[in-house]
């Protein structure tokens, strides 16, 4: 089962954190892929740049509207994402609790939906 | 060349299983094999088939294994090896094997591959490479994973097997039924796993449910007088009977009650039928042969109006009785409606009610609100439909209750 974990941050802090604890912080969510790559449950992931540098788009009687900025206004926003593969839920939700960002903002942990399906 | 692909993957376990009986080391020889058969399908077309094409891979396996397992040793700067003084080059040996190898092999390779060490989708991944053939990169499309995810599963169930010792041997008579449970598990996961598939983005996926009764073809083959072999052979061919009317054109799942039958496979159908009809006179009963029994019962009823719900809720409670689980009774749910109405279809799914197991499972959901419907409860089932589309994970599944939903509410 493939789970997608989101990242949030508080971009403030994450700017105003110490040096050293931004390297920690890289370093254990490296050291983490690592290990989930060796696992055979590492699907892929991706950093996202600063929400800023966001654009928002809504299209209303056929027309966009394109506005600067995440969609929607929040002190957290999301920062990257990791798509794992693996056993249980449970699992899903220690890989969570074990990214370095959840223990100073938090993380998402949203099952993808499968393109497969029994009848019922 | 679908024939040369299907001959390479009939031929892949007897070659490896004769290159692992000579050289041990099956992590590295289940390489060497695979690089044997990708070298085969490179070349047979151009050249033609070898004279003996079991014989032709299994030397090829063996000196790349050798030039591998040389190369490791002088760059370890050991002392030159046993293995290079052991008599007979590969190519001479590679008739010997030939002699050797017999139809026990695949299920040998499937002991090794569903080794107790391993989590179900390593012994599933490891078992469609050595076993079945396919490369990686099919088994991660199957999967829908990236190539390197999968490889790494592979990889490191194979250094796990042989972490534990693992030799090319079957197990002691004392394991064996447990261990030929769990090869069956893997087998009926492998069915599940391709039979679920639907087209859309994966229509290139390989088959695997193919795959899966073709290994479980080879299993019974072995063992003809296991009960519950045949048994889930059957339950795979009873269920694929049904492949064709299961999904319309757009993906969409239709259920059973609402299949074309006309559309269902009558030779996949008299085969599965036959064979669990053989398996239940012989015995002793179990799970695959009482399933397989149930798909039987369903699949002679040309209309579903003929369905006798009373044998298949006999047959239910036998399989309660012999494996219990919370799906086992969701199922039998259904027959017990079926047969006594749905409120009594409702009281059976109320002892589900706190187990942790399927609480949150969108098929109770959705089987709660499809009783309440019958029973003219239209606003509890439309909330149960509801419930259970949010909790589905699988997209055609909550597109299916959804619009089930939808009807219910007026507009679908």
């Amino acid at each position: 089962m493939k789970y997608m974990l989101l990242i949030y941050q508080n971009p403030a802090t994450w700017r105003d954190l110490p040096e050293p604890d931004r390297q920690a912080i890289m370093a254990d969510a490296g050291a983490l892929i690592a290990e989930l790559t060796g696992t055979g449950e590492w699907v892929g992931g991706e950093a996202l740049a600063d929400p800023s540098t966001a654009k928002a788009v809504r299209v209303r009687d056929g027309v966009p509207a394109v506005t600067d900025g995440p969609f929607a206004e929040a002190k957290e926003q999301m920062v990257g994402y990791c798509i794992v593969d693996c056993e249980t839920p449970e699992r899903a939700v220690e890989i969570a609790a074990r990214w370095p960002d959840a223990r100073l903002w938090g993380m998402e942990v949203r099952p993808l939906l499968s393109p497969d399906g029994v009848e019922m | 060349m679908n024939g040369l692909e299907d001959l390479l993957r009939e031929l892949a376990p007897p070659v490896l299983a004769a290159v692992v009986r000579r050289y041990g080391h099956f992590d590295l020889a289940e390489d060497a094999v695979q690089e044997a058969l990708i070298a085969a399908a490179e070349q047979w077309p151009d050249r033609g088939l070898p004279d003996r094409p079991t014989a032709w891979l299994i030397t090829v396996a063996s000196r790349r294994l050798t030039d591998q397992l040389r190369s490791e040793e002088s760059r370890r700067r050991r002392e030159e090896t046993a293995l290079a003084a052991e008599p007979g080059t590969p190519a001479t040996v590679a008739a010997a094997d030939e002699q050797t190898a017999d139809r026990d092999d695949t299920l040998t390779l499937l002991f090794l591959c569903c080794h107790q060490e391993l989590s179900p989708p390593s012994q599933l991944a490891l078992t469609l490479r050595a076993v079945g053939g396919l490369t990686t990169a099919e088994i991660a499309r199957a999967f829908l994973v990236p190539e390197a995810t999968m490889a790494q599963r592979i990889s490191r169930a194979k250094q796990r097997i042989a972490a534990a010792g693992a030799g090319f041997a079957p197990p002691p008579a004392g394991e064996w039924a447990d261990r030929l449970a769990v090869v069956l598990h893997v087998l009926y996961l492998m069915f599940n796993e391709g039979y679920a598939a639907t087209s859309g983005p994966g229509a290139s996926r390989p088959e695997l449910a193919a795959e899966a009764i073709r290994l479980t073809r080879a299993v019974h083959r072995s063992l003809p007088g296991d009960a519950e072999v045949t048994g889930l052979l059957a339950l795979m061919l009873l269920t694929e009977a049904r492949h064709p009317a299961r999904t319309t054109a757009d993906g969409s799942l239709v259920p059973l009650a609402e299949q074309d039958r006309s559309l269902w496979r009558p030779d996949l159908i008299e085969e599965g039928t036959a064979l669990v009809t053989g398996a239940l006179t012989t015995g002793p009963l179990g799970p695959y042969q009482l399933q397989a029994a149930i798909a039987a019962v369903h699949a002679e009823a040309k209309h579903p109006s003929d369905t006798d719900w009373r044998q298949i809720l006999a047959l239910y409670d036998l399989l309660e009785r012999v494996a219990p689980s919370p799906v086992v009774t969701l199922n039998r749910a259904v027959a017990v409606a079926m047969v006594n109405g749905p409120q009594a279809g409702l009281d059976v799914l109320a002892t589900l009610e706190g187990d942790d197991r399927i609480a949150r499972q969108h098929r109770l959901a959705g089987l709660l609100a499809h009783f309440r419907e019958l029973a003219g409860q239209p606003e509890a089932a439309l909330a149960d439909y509801r419930l259970a589309a949010q909790l589905a994970t699988s997209l055609p599944e909550r597109r299916y209750l959804e619009s089930r939903a939808a009807r219910l509410a007026g507009h679908g």
